[in-house]
């Protein structure tokens, strides 16, 4: 075993890091979630010219030969400055692609990668809570009726891709969202993302594929959607642990710094268990993706999803709580690291639909 | 023993519920469901209202115009308030600043500022809180230095709550550099209206108004607005936030909540069913429910027995009971699924932070929700941090 990253991969850290830096100061979060778009313009081209658009995609799928892992990373160094960019969604949309066996995926893709097209997909509804497996829009022919929800990057998407039922089961189909009989509701998240709920009343849309495929496909996006989430949660609360951290050092009460405390000393302790133990089953979960058999990597995805979710609330939790009053304010990043890690627990479920797909999986895979 | 509510307990009980149904206006009960930071106004109405029946300041003394009620009487009507979703009144100006004036204030004192602040017609903000200061209150630095009649008053207060509504503040100052840090303390009441006094919004995590930062330039504060004696403030301070932890169980307001959460669940649905049919979340509701219960139980026996350790029992309530409004928040947000990932702004709100100009898809029931959860990672932070609470318990009562 090896848990090292290989040196292109340092380097898209590295690279990562350095427009986080550069680009991504807190004041200028501050101006971004305050606008309109609630992203800055120009900051997706950047993202395809230096290549992470397909970092994470596999050169048969007309990506640059990388996959979860790579994804995993970007979204760890876009969560310590909590960048806005529905990066996941991205990787949703490119490994849904990459999953179906047709020619129209390839060509979408590589407009995607190139930063050319924005497709985005849509794949809850309110009803399911997160369980992308309810699904009760339905599709007649060419024709979708019903309501999608929570759909980040919804505003700038070209096209969506959106699921339904059709008579062969589960189907996915492509969307233009300026279509007649496509209605986006854009609202803002807890964490300051823009998302939408889409309403389609008879909106034409174009099959992609439908049945197993769609299925598996769907639920590989799924797997990947929640790594990147796991990776930009580990990021945030690496962040988030240290700027406590020195908080405590410099931070003076009764006459002496807080970190000299041994309550608090206890209470850092276990953030740093948390974070090192989300650390672990993320690079754990990422080994399963590689693997051939479904079940394993289902559990071990959902795992990780179990633990960043309850460790990113505790850690950021305690971040605000080790901070004392300003830990709450609008004005600090503790309380947005807070947020971001609030929603981010519930994204693509919550930790009980993770639990129980975690037993499923490992019923099954004993049985 | 008797460890239920007496006849005479269910008979007041039933009495105030009366008076709250009959007299509670609905968009005050509305907005007081909503559960956003309160509105001055609707504080105000109330207050006026309940002053009507003498029962706006229920733990003053008769001679104020208090109704002389028993530590459960009180805890019945902040029970049924609750229920009937009553505004939260100011806790300011009647629950911290109003014992002191009363106490150790002049008989001017009490007689310019006490009927006010009983009717709602005047508000408080509380100046103790500075930059770097937090709990240790004796390290403050906002100076008064005596000039002729008036005292000149410098420096900056932060976690001013409610300040933005106040009309006066109960300050805390300097009035002495030499000796121990607590005896050069005093008392002032300073007008917000004097020259020299500037305001700063301090938003929160869940992008609401509720403390501000003040910065005073130079104002000048009659000698008459020193409460008591000079270099005693160190001693008031510590009476009126005695005051303030004994009632931060909340124990009303978390039954309220689960209310509220059982309706939410009865109209949500998961899996196609009522939510509140689903066994993972009965268990988590089940638990909170029993964790109020006992914490009721707990403050009504301090309640019942206030000389018997009354100070520590204060203490590991208000650690659970914080607790206890953290975790029904995130239940009830939980309960809203994707809903309760959505911002949702005051419908009714004064002062927003921020307006997108976007449409929340928040359902009614689910309104005030999410910023609850948001600013609820407070209540473990005020009042004396729960840090703070755990080693005075561990000191005082099991003396490590």
């Amino acid at each position: 075993m090896d848990f090292t990253y290989t040196s292109e991969q340092e380097s898209l850290r590295d690279s990562v890091r350095r427009f986080v830096e550069r680009e991504y100061g807190w004041e200028e979060r501050f101006r971004i979630i305050r606008s309109a778009d609630g992203v800055a313009p120009g900051h997706w081209a950047t993202f395809a010219e230096l290549g992470w658009l397909g970092a994470g995609l596999s050169e048969e799928a007309g990506g640059f030969g990388g996959g979860a892992i790579e994804n995993a990373l970007i979204a760890e160094e876009l969560g310590r400055a909590l960048v806005t960019e529905p990066f996941n969604a991205h990787v949703m949309a490119t490994q849904l692609l990459a999953a179906l066996p047709v020619d129209t995926a390839s060509d979408l893709t590589a407009a995607i990668v190139m930063g050319e097209q924005r497709i985005i997909p849509a794949l809850q509804e309110p009803a399911g809570r997160g369980d992308w497996r309810q699904v009760e829009a339905r599709a007649i022919g060419t024709a979708l009726t019903g309501t999608k929800s929570l759909v980040e990057g919804a505003m700038s998407a070209d096209r969506l891709i959106v699921s339904a039922r059709s008579k062969d089961g589960i189907a996915l189909y492509l969307v233009d969202p300026h279509a007649e009989g496509v209605t986006l509701s854009p609202y803002r998240t807890l964490d300051n993302r823009r998302v939408a709920d889409i309403h389609f009343a008879d909106a034409p849309v174009t099959l992609l594929a439908n049945g197993a495929v769609a299925e598996t496909a769907i639920e590989t996006a799924i797997d990947h959607g929640l790594l990147t989430l796991c990776g930009e949660a580990l990021g945030i609360m690496d962040t988030a642990l240290w700027a406590t951290r020195d908080y405590l050092k410099v931070r003076k009460q009764f006459g002496t710094a807080l970190g000299n405390f041994q309550a608090l000393q206890h209470r850092m302790a276990d953030m740093l268990i948390e974070t090192e133990m989300t650390r672990s089953i993320l690079l754990s979960a990422l080994g399963a993706m590689e693997g051939d058999d479904p079940l394993p990597r289902t559990a071990a995805v959902s795992a990780a999803k179990v633990q960043a979710s309850t460790g990113g609330l505790f850690v950021a939790s305690q971040a605000i709580q080790l901070h004392g009053g300003i830990g709450v304010t609008e004005e600090l990043n503790i309380s947005h690291h807070y947020r971001r890690l609030y929603v981010i627990a519930r994204q693509l479920g919550d930790v009980d639909l993770h639990l129980a797909r975690f037993a499923d999986a490992t019923d099954q895979a004993a049985a | 023993m008797q460890s239920s509510y007496s006849e005479e307990d269910k008979a007041f009980r039933a009495e105030v519920r009366a008076f709250v149904e009959a007299s509670l206006p609905a968009d005050l009960a509305r907005r007081g469901r909503y559960d956003y930071h309160p509105r001055r106004e609707d504080q105000a109405r109330w207050a006026a209202i309940l002053a009507t029946k003498g029962w706006s300041v229920p733990h003053w003394p008769i001679a104020y115009g208090g109704p002389d009620w028993t530590g459960v009487q009180r805890f019945i009507f902040e029970d049924e308030m609750r229920r009937a979703h009553a505004p939260t009144m100011d806790r300011i100006g009647p629950e911290l600043v109003a014992p002191v004036l009363y106490t150790f204030g002049s008989e001017e004192q009490r007689q310019t500022y006490l009927p006010a602040i009983r009717t709602g017609q005047t508000f408080w903000a509380q100046g103790f809180s500075e930059p770097g200061s937090g709990s240790d209150l004796s390290s403050l630095r906002t100076r008064a230095v005596r000039d002729g009649d008036d005292y000149v008053v410098t420096g900056q207060k932060t976690w001013t709550t409610e300040g933005h509504h106040a009309d006066m503040i109960f300050m805390l100052v300097r009035t002495n550099m030499e000796g121990k840090p607590q005896a050069g303390i005093s008392a002032l009441l300073i007008d917000l209206k004097n020259p020299g006094i500037t305001r700063r919004p301090i938003w929160t995590i869940d992008e609401g108004l509720t403390v501000n930062e003040f910065f005073f330039d130079d104002v000048r504060v009659p000698v008459e607005n020193l409460v008591g004696e000079e270099g005693a403030g160190w001693s008031y301070a510590k009476f009126l936030l005695g005051n303030e932890r004994t009632a931060s169980a909340e124990v009303p307001h978390t039954k309220r909540d689960i209310t509220q959460l059982r309706a939410i669940a009865q109209v949500e649905r998961k899996n196609g069913r009522p939510l509140i049919e689903d066994t993972t979340f009965r268990a988590k509701l089940a638990r909170i429910e029993i964790d109020t219960m006992a914490l009721e139980t707990a403050v009504l026996r301090a309640l019942t027995a206030a000389s018997h350790g009354g100070g520590a029992i204060a203490s590991l309530v208000k650690v659970r009971g914080s607790e206890l409004r953290q975790r029904i928040a995130d239940l009830a947000d939980e309960a809203l699924g994707d809903r309760g990932l959505a911002l949702c702004l005051n419908p009714e709100g004064q002062h927003p932070m921020f307006d997108d100009g976007l449409t929340s898809p928040v359902p009614d029931h689910g309104i005030g929700i999410a910023a609850k959860a948001m600013f609820r990672r407070a209540t473990t932070i005020y009042g004396g941090a729960n840090e703070i609470q755990r080693t005075l318990i561990a000191k005082t009562v099991l003396e490590l």
